[in-house]
């Protein structure tokens, strides 16, 4: 039976890997286990459990910084930011609802392990472009650091971003400093209703390439668009243009978006409090939310597909014959597809994304065996795979930390 | 060169020189291998000229296989290879080995795709970074890192060294614009990470390739995301009679919420120098200047340039002027983009430092540098991209003067340990190279120190690529491979356990 440790301190995640190295044993890198559905499915000798190394040690909102240990609940330091008018600009996803786990248990270490992102991630970027030092422990069971408090470093390589998306394959995170900015005064969203998913994306892609600052662009198809509180009473398709900022400058970009857009379709508009919660619904994947404590084995799975913006609804047309739905998020180029059923599809899924010129697709959603049994990850080219199973020699050449979570033997 | 220890020249490379040159004329033909010293001159150095040294041979390959091939006939035969772009690095990143192949990356010069709808280009690294601009400027866009050399250095050399600029505060640096690379590794394989959609579907590599200055491999294609360029830019000049009330003022905007577009400051040398350099209409009795440039729709750059004069107002500034044309807002910055120039005019020579600080810990950095250039008795002048904290110091010599070249070097050193004292870092934007490298323990110790070396010795276990940059210390990929693991007790015995 895998047994739990619980380090208090870095000492204690130190000794802890020593123990795993010095007796062959695995470790699942885990915070708090909010995300544990995710990624492949492993079975190790232990679960390194790093929520009991929790607080923030260093917010100046002035520096616009925030240090933290990794265990520390992400909605904590959410809470925390918000009182001094901040946020994590790149609003980082709950994957919660979508793994019928409890929402808001996420920690810190475990947003930036799975770089962490939401429908501001075209103009704000991801958890990766936020992490500004780390430190953590390696396979080797020695404690290092890199990065550094500041926005603006380029002393050696980046690591901070190099591990961001590492699932805990590389180092467990004790420590992480991140940029926080300002929270934008208020939100609007414009909608253009009744587009097909091609339409949508031109419209996406003309309004968040015009000079209105738009902060999220996402499409949601009838049938999906009916499962978001907040524009389930359109009855038709939605496409959300978000605005933030000043009142003043959201008012003139709304007019002149509207301008823009009216050709395209009737439009309509949330106010501020619809708009945030419309955006949660997106950023969270509500429209293919499971029950909390719901058996994943019998959910339909879920593909994270990340192309080209203009792709997406390509991705959504090939995916249509095996009765897919898709979400789109980040002007189309962020699709996240239901596949009826629980097999996943990965040939038919990773085709469609190959065929719209390419990116990549994570099974999000499926059962432990299908997550045991398909690649879960995009399939590495040899010379990549080569290279990465190299670095994973480097920092963990015992492969005791989460071996096999992203990639088979790695 | 002073006091600089590169590796030891490979005896039995240097012993090779005619075969290995005749063997790479046999991949890269014609003009492209360059091995006279009156021809080889040029890229003795990059922009830190204080160093040189002139390479084994220069190679200037025009395609991705010609790269792969030399890179596969250096690791063969245990040639270093020193990539170069433009070779504007400010920290000798591109210094050439005397045992080295210089690989010039300058006829990569091609745009091979532009794409608005999806807002991305597709360039050759060889292209520079104001030419991407150039590229896109018709429909609106642009490419929004803005280093000072923009009009010269190369993205190929933006992705080495992940430049930054004074738009990084909103806009980031070089990283976070960077979707996708194609890149040769020393074995001469070629990868691609990433494209022209958001983020890699697993392990970060491109984030780590970003600034990894030319020791993991040599990219040959980068796509770039572009943006669309702000409707509207205006700029304030808010002058102070101290730099803590400029440093309060900075503070202030960014407590209102306000991330300007770019939040520069200059030190009362810096406002003369470039004054007396082209008249920016600077005003001289300030002890600290700062520009303040506020971009985006016009309702909000006008709703917010009044915020920012109510705050100035309020922490004592004694002049103020918003830009109200677009040739004023230029002239603002005219001055500022002219500061190292204007150094220039007023020192025989200068060294430009690049550390970052938190900024609260601005006034306290000030002091400690005045103290130190009166214990050297050589001037600083100070820019600083307030925003981000990223300060650069401008120390005045005169390499003429026996001794003060090594007497502003200690300057400079002390400066840069300065910041890492205060919680901030060494490099900010220029990279570590070899300029910064001997200072690397003062901020990472062994232990972090092989943790990167390890992330090399995946790429390049024989440390052929870009060797004596970065790493104060060498070590052998096998020597840091071994693991001395010990102590098998069950951990913290004392806790609950499940």
């Amino acid at each position: 039976m895998s047994e739990r440790l619980c380090p208090r301190d870095e000492a204690d995640v130190v000794e802890a890997v020593r123990w795993a190295v010095s007796n062959a044993r695995t470790l699942d890198v885990a915070g708090s286990g909010s995300k544990a559905p995710l990624g492949r499915h492993i079975q190790t000798d232990a679960t390194l459990e790093l929520k009991g190394l929790s607080g923030v040690t260093l917010y100046e909102p002035e520096e616009l910084v925030l240090s933290a240990k990794a265990g520390t609940s992400v909605a904590e330091i959410e809470g925390l930011v918000a009182a001094s008018k901040q946020m994590l600009a790149f609003e980082p996803m709950d994957f919660g609802p979508l793994l019928g786990v409890a929402p808001g248990g996420g920690t810190l270490g475990g947003l930036i392990a799975c770089n962490l992102a939401g429908p501001r991630r075209p103009s704000a970027g991801a958890a990766r472009d936020h992490a500004l030092g780390v430190r953590a422990v390696s396979g080797r069971a020695e404690a290092f650091k890199a990065g550094g408090r500041v926005v603006k470093n380029v002393t050696g390589y980046d690591l901070p971003r190099g591990l961001s998306g590492s699932y805990g394959t590389l180092a467990a995170f004790t420590e992480l400093t991140i940029k926080v900015l300002p929270r934008p005064e208020t939100v609007e969203t414009l909608l253009v209703l009744g587009l097909d998913d091609a339409a949508a994306a031109g419209v996406m892609s003309a309004a968040v390439g015009s000079y209105y600052d738009v902060s999220g662009a996402a499409h949601a198809p009838a049938e999906l668009a009916a499962r978001i509180p907040a524009v389930a009473g359109a009855g038709v398709a939605v496409t959300a243009l978000r605005l933030e900022g000043v009142k003043p400058s959201i008012v003139h970009r709304r007019g002149k978006l509207e301008a823009m857009l009216r050709a395209h379709g009737t439009l309509s508009f949330l106010d501020a409090d619809a708009s945030r919660a419309f955006w949660q619904g997106v950023r969270d994947v509500e429209p293919f939310a499971f029950p909390v404590g719901g058996a994943l084995d019998t959910a339909p799975a879920i593909w994270r597909v990340s192309v080209a913006p203009m792709a997406g609804p390509a991705v959504g047309a090939a995916l249509r014959e095996i009765g897919a739905r898709c979400l789109y998020d980040w002007a189309g180029g962020l699709v996240w597809v239901e596949v009826p059923g629980t097999e996943p599809h990965s040939a038919r899924v990773r085709a469609a994304v190959a065929g719209a010129g390419g990116g990549h697709a994570t099974l999000i959603r499926a059962s432990a065996a299908a997550r045991a049994r398909e690649e879960v990850f995009q399939p590495l080219d040899p010379i990549t795979g080569a290279l990465i199973a190299r670095m994973k020699n480097g920092f963990d050449p015992g492969r005791v930390l989460s071996p096999g979570r992203m990639y088979a033997g790695v | 060169m002073s006091g600089l220890v590169m590796p030891a020249p490979r005896a039995d490379v240097l012993a090779r020189r005619a075969r290995i040159i005749a063997d790479l004329r046999a991949i890269v033909p014609g003009e492209g291998v360059i091995d006279t010293e009156a021809e080889m001159r040029p890229f003795e150095s990059d922009g830190v000229t204080a160093y040189r040294q002139l390479p084994l041979v220069v190679v200037l390959p025009s395609t991705t296989e010609q790269v792969s091939k030399v890179l596969a006939y250096a690791n063969a035969n245990g040639i270093p290879v020193v990539p170069r772009g433009a070779g504007t690095s400010l920290s000798g990143g591109a210094l050439p080995l005397e045992d080295g192949i210089l690989l010039g990356m300058g006829k990569f010069n091609r745009i091979l795709d532009i794409d608005f709808a999806n807002r991305t280009v597709v360039a050759q690294p060889g292209v520079t970074n104001l030419g991407i601009t150039t590229a896109v400027a018709h429909e609106g866009f642009y490419y929004a890192p803005d280093p000072s050399s923009q009009i010269a250095c190369t993205i190929g050399g933006n992705v080495g060294e992940n430049s930054g600029g004074v738009h990084c505060l909103k806009y980031g640096l070089t990283t976070n614009n960077v979707l996708g690379v194609e890149m040769v590794l020393i074995t001469g394989e070629v990868i691609r990470l990433g494209g022209k959609h958001l983020d890699s579907g697993g392990l970060d590599l491109l984030g780590l390739i970003v600034g990894s200055e030319g020791l993991l491999g040599v990219v040959t294609e980068v796509t770039v995301r572009i943006l669309k360029k702000p409707e509207t830019a205006r700029a304030v000049l808010l002058g102070f009679p101290s730099s803590e009330a400029a440093g309060a003022c900075v503070a202030a905007i960014i407590a209102a919420g306000i991330i300007p577009g770019g939040m520069e400051m200059m030190d009362k040398m810096m406002v003369h120098a470039a004054e007396a350099f082209l008249g920016a209409g600077y005003p001289l009795d300030v002890e600290a200047l700062l520009i303040v440039e506020l971009d985006g729709p016009e309702a909000e750059v006008n709703h917010l340039i009044d915020r920012v004069a109510e705050i100035g107002n309020g922490l004592g500034c004694m002049t103020l002027r918003a830009s109200t044309s677009e040739e004023e807002r230029v002239a603002f910055w005219a001055g500022r983009k002219a500061a190292f120039p204007a150094v220039g005019r007023i020192s025989p020579d200068y060294l430009c430092m690049d550390g970052t600080i938190p900024r609260k810990a601005l006034p306290l950095v000030l002091k400690r540098m005045e103290e130190m250039s009166e214990k050297y008795g050589l001037r600083c002048g100070n820019v600083f991209h307030a925003g981000d904290g990223n300060l650069h110091p401008l120390i005045c010599y005169d390499a003429n003067t026996p001794g003060e070249l090594e007497k502003a070097e200690a300057f400079g050193a002390d400066i840069l340990l300065l910041c890492v004292e205060v919680g901030g870092v060494l490099t900010g934007e220029h990279g570590v190279g070899v300029e910064k490298r001997d200072l690397m323990p003062s901020m990472f110790n062994e232990i972090d120190l092989a943790h990167q070396e390890r992330l090399k010795c995946a790429f390049d276990p024989e440390a052929l690529l870009n060797p004596g940059k970065v790493f104060p210390v060498l070590h052998r990929c096998a020597e840091l491979g071994r693991m001395h693991v010990s102590g098998g007790k069950l951990p913290f015995p004392d806790l609950p356990r499940f």
